[in-house]
């Protein structure tokens, strides 16, 4: 193997390693607000991804029904509520935010899918096809549920990941596609040619890094989300209400899987099953990290991405094999390190 | 009676299916029979242990492969294959259990999903194991000579295995590891204090849940004859955990019910999905996903309890039989040192709960730990108990140093204790929960439970307990649900359960809260007469009458640290007690 392979490899594996890190950011932060292992953050990319490529084709995503039928059906549960409770001063606007909006939303893709605007439209338009998927799915699967423990969670996650897998079956059908890349240019640096779209998923993943950063240390609901994430009881007595940080963890985390999805459409083939691994390498990364700390995370997802483009050159058979084992030796630190007893919660 | 009669209709449909039904159902059976015994891991695993996992189609997988390498490329019979194949299985079990089990119960699950994955790689690329093309030609089970090489003919092998792991799945559960099992969900830290060794009986719970799994494959690949990676996909794996949480995740014959519920309805709408959608796939997943999320959203008991009440319990629990008595520890001569804490101290951040705390206890002496809400005198508790770790300092246990102990240790060395937060496990009964403090008296483990071979000393630690319940006067609670008792009465059935494990040195926290008068008064008689019988014990109360007249001596703690000791009637006397408690005059 020459330097030339090497550099290769690693530019590679940086640009994975960056989605994979903005993955384990989302993964991390709807984990330590809402206590939800969060697997069908995949499915956000895949169906991003997807959504983006039919565009392309000046076809009509498939993404519209889900983001309509579910707005719909979180309406209906939040009408359910209110009538329950009598209190009906905030359907407007809940009808509003799940009806109203994902609507004219799917009217603004249906009338553009066949204009074929160029690539940046259509990515921004993707991004209003998922990102509001991310409040609905909390609503419709986990916001019934918040008090049930981490065990419970996790299982609805794995039907959420469920579902949404055989929905993108069923609206984008089993064909594995690619998107058009968002520029073709590569440029010398040194002795290894540099892609222009890697360097934009690394400045993209940057960006919305930093974005996520002052968020979290400027704004008032990211502060609110933070006092969430140390204690939820302490945020609820201090007026932080649990379905807002909910809603708006899974907001952050569509939007980061929008994003994601857009940036990988055009560096790998997307199948409508091919979210749940790409998530799951998310995990990896966070696990890497030891599930806790942010920029730990972001370093275990590069370590992630750079494992995975150096075993794929010297064993691709192999690949997925080698990358789900690198937990073990974290796993095997972190069990020997740790002595408690905890029950569960109730 | 009716429950008998549904288990005697159950078993002769089982028996009387294959020789009426059309082989396509039989087939059918033949699956559900296989998906049964993963679920019925799981059902231990996850609904009753609390640990998820979404990996056991990899262990289904290793034994099924195993055996088919074995029997098609060295000609071995499936009779020793199937040793091999467990043995494969329990030896990667172990070691994933091993690593993941101590750590909370997420990263179990993540894991599992993690190396079902890269199993399912690893089998579709190597070449020796057929990538993903698979193995055929595995050959049939052949029993006397005689080859179950029809389904018709697998269904019995498949079914009796079956029907036998659901039988010892419930003795299990009925035994004395079946009860320090049912409390590693809710209540581990309780049960440590007991003497349980949570994190191996978690491993072997998984052990045990992954072994179904492989006797599972083992079965799958000589019905079956071929072995491919399709089967051990990361869906199966979910599917699995669906079944046992459908069925009724704490509930062995949910594992029935869910792996037959779920197998029909798969194979029904896959029959039916990809007409409605006019294009082929697996549209299944859709339905099973929405349904688990409304199941969950419902209950999180699964379709069992309701299936349950069709059948109603007994309606006069049986009697406790009479057995012989327990051997019991020699109590220490009175007025040994027993426990000696040494300048116990015990920082939480910034917060310092125990500062610089010495006392000695006697043996044969009552001794009363009081102080004001916030004092540290849970906090000291749980640091005799090994619950918590002291900052520094010494705690000794007849000469012995308590204070690098895991509880389960300490418990070991003869002290019980009671919690101020009721620690029962609330759906078992007050004499299942109550012998449960006796489970170091015994020594049958989970195999002979399974056999059913430790009944002898089952029924010694049943009449142990209910023997300790008829002393604190809640022998007509035997049966109830602990959980359904008024609080008052589940502090008493705490006490019962420390008297259960025969300690040396009895801790009681609060135990006096909630009481009625009458109550008090025969629970101080109580504590009296154990006194009287040798036995030591640590009091921590706020009902001061209730100590006052019982206690030997008193220890005083406030923010932390000791602010008197002494006799009772000295102790009403101290002015700094007395500021303590009242306030001081400004």
């Amino acid at each position: 193997m020459n330097l030339d392979t090497v550099l290769w490899l690693v530019q590679d594996g940086i640009s994975n390693g960056a989605i994979y890190a903005l993955l384990a950011l989302a993964l991390l932060l709807v984990f330590a607000v809402t206590r939800v292992i969060f697997v069908p953050q995949g499915e956000f990319i895949a169906y991003a991804a997807l959504s983006l490529t039919m565009l392309q084709a000046g076809q009509l995503p498939g993404t519209v029904y889900v983001l309509v039928g579910g707005g719909l059906l979180a309406a209906a549960y939040e009408i359910a509520a209110a009538l329950r409770a009598r209190a009906t001063a905030r359907l407007p606007r809940v009808l509003a935010f799940y009806v109203l909006l994902p609507v004219a939303i799917a009217l603004l893709a249906w009338w553009a899918a066949p204009r074929k605007f160029d690539l940046w439209v259509q990515a921004l338009i993707v991004l209003g096809l998922v990102v509001p998927l991310g409040p609905i799915l909390y609503r419709i699967a986990y916001q019934p549920l918040a008090n049930a423990s981490v065990v419970v969670l996790f299982i609805v996650s794995m039907a959420v990941h469920y579902a949404l897998t055989g929905l993108g079956l069923l609206f984008f059908g089993g064909e594995g596609l690619r998107s058009a890349a968002f520029s073709d240019a590569q440029f010398k640096l040194g002795v290894v040619n540099v892609t222009a779209q890697s360097v934009l998923v690394v400045l993209a993943s940057v960006l919305v890094m930093l974005a996520l950063w002052l968020f979290f240390t400027r704004s008032l609901y990211g502060k609110a989300l933070r006092a969430t994430a140390v204690n939820r009881t302490g945020a609820r007595l201090v007026g932080i209400p649990a379905e807002l940080s909910g809603s708006l963890s899974f907001l952050l985390a569509a939007f980061i899987g929008a994003v994601s999805g857009v940036l990988v459409a055009p560096i790998a083939t997307i199948y409508y099953d091919t979210g749940f691994l790409i998530g799951l390498k998310g995990f990896v990364g966070a696990i890497l990290g030891g599930m806790a700390s942010y920029p730990l995370a972001a370093v275990g997802a590069l370590a992630v991405g750079l494992l995975e483009s150096f075993s794929s050159f010297w064993a691709s058979a192999f690949k997925e094999t080698i990358v789900f084992t690198a937990i073990i030796p974290v796993l095997v630190w972190r069990s020997l390190t740790s002595h408690h007893v905890e029950d569960e919660e109730e | 009676m009716r429950g008998r009669v549904l288990l005697a209709a159950f078993l002769a449909f089982i028996a009387l299916a294959p020789l009426v039904l059309p082989p396509f159902y039989v087939t059918l059976f033949n699956y559900i029979g296989l998906a049964t015994l993963v679920s019925l891991g799981l059902v231990l695993l996850t609904g009753v242990a609390g640990l998820v996992s979404f990996g056991q189609q990899a262990f289904v997988g290793l034994a099924a492969y195993t055996t088919a390498v074995l029997t098609t490329q060295y000609g071995a019979s499936p009779w020793i294959t199937l040793f091999a194949g467990l043995a494969v299985t329990a030896a990667v079990a172990l070691f994933l259990g091993v690593i993941t089990l101590r750590l909370s119960g997420h990263y179990l699950s993540l894991s599992t999903i993690a190396w079902g994955i890269a199993l399912y790689y690893l089998f579709g690329n190597l070449q020796f194991l057929g990538q993903y093309s698979g193995i055929d030609n595995v050959p049939p089970v052949t029993l006397f000579g005689w080859s179950l090489d029809t389904g018709g003919r697998s269904y019995y092998l498949i079914w009796c295995v079956t029907l036998a792991a659901l039988i010892a799945a419930q003795n299990l559960l009925d035994s004395r590891s079946g009860r320090a099992i049912r409390a590693l969900r809710f209540r581990s830290v309780m049960a440590e204090s007991f003497g349980v060794r949570t994190a191996s009986l978690k491993v072997v719970v998984f052990l045990y849940a992954a072994l179904l799994a492989g006797l599972s494959g083992w079965l799958y690949a000589h019905f079956l004859r071929f072995v491919s990676p399709q089967a051990f996909g990361v869906n199966a794996g979910i599917d699995y955990l669906f079944m046992a949480v459908v069925g009724g995740a704490s509930q062995v014959w949910g594992a029935v019910v869910g792996a037959s519920l779920l197998t029909v309805l798969k194979e029904w709408l896959k029959d039916i999905l990809p007409k409605l959608f006019g294009q082929s796939g697996s549209y299944e997943i859709i339905v099973f996903g929405v349904l688990m999320v409304l199941l969950l959203h419902r209950t999180r008991d699964g379709l069992m309890p309701a299936l349950a009440r069709l059948v109603p319990a007994p309606k006069v629990p049986p009697a406790v039989a009479p057995a012989a008595a327990l051997a019991r520890r020699a109590l220490p001569p009175a007025g040994e040192p027993l426990l000696e804490v040494q300048a116990a101290e015990k920082h939480f951040g910034g917060l310092v709960a125990v500062s610089g705390l010495s006392f000695a206890l006697r043996s044969g002496e009552i001794l009363g730990l009081i102080g004001p809400n916030g004092a540290g005198k849970s906090t000291m508790f749980n640091l005799i108990t090994g619950v918590l770790r002291a900052g520094a300092g010494e705690i000794r246990f007849r000469g012995e140093r308590l204070d690098r102990l895991a509880s389960s240790e300490i418990a070991r060395r003869g002290i019980c204790r009671t919690f101020q937060h009721v620690n029962l496990i609330s759906a078992m009964s007050v004499l299942e929960n109550v012998a449960l403090g006796a489970h170091l008296r015994g020594r049958q483990g989970t195999v002979a439970a399974m056999l059913r071979l430790e009944r002898a000393e089952e029924a010694q630690l049943l009449a142990e307990a209910a023997r300790q319940i008829e002393r604190v006067g809640l022998s007509e609670h035997l049966h109830q649900a602990a959980g359904s008792l008024p609080l008052g009465r589940q502090r008493v059935v705490e006490i019962a359960r420390a008297l259960a494990g025969d300690p040396v040195l009895l801790l009681l926290d609060e135990p006096a809260a909630g009481l009625r008068f009458a109550e008090k008064q025969a629970l101080a008689e109580l504590l009296r007469k154990l006194r009287a019988e040798g036995m030591t014990i640590l009091l921590v109360e706020h009902d001061m009458e209730f100590v006052m007249g019982l206690v030997d001596r008193l220890v005083v703690m406030d923010f932390g640290e000791k602010l008197a000791e002494g006799l009772p009637r000295e102790i009403q006397r101290n002015p700094a007690v007395l500021e303590a408690y009242l306030g001081g005059i400004e």
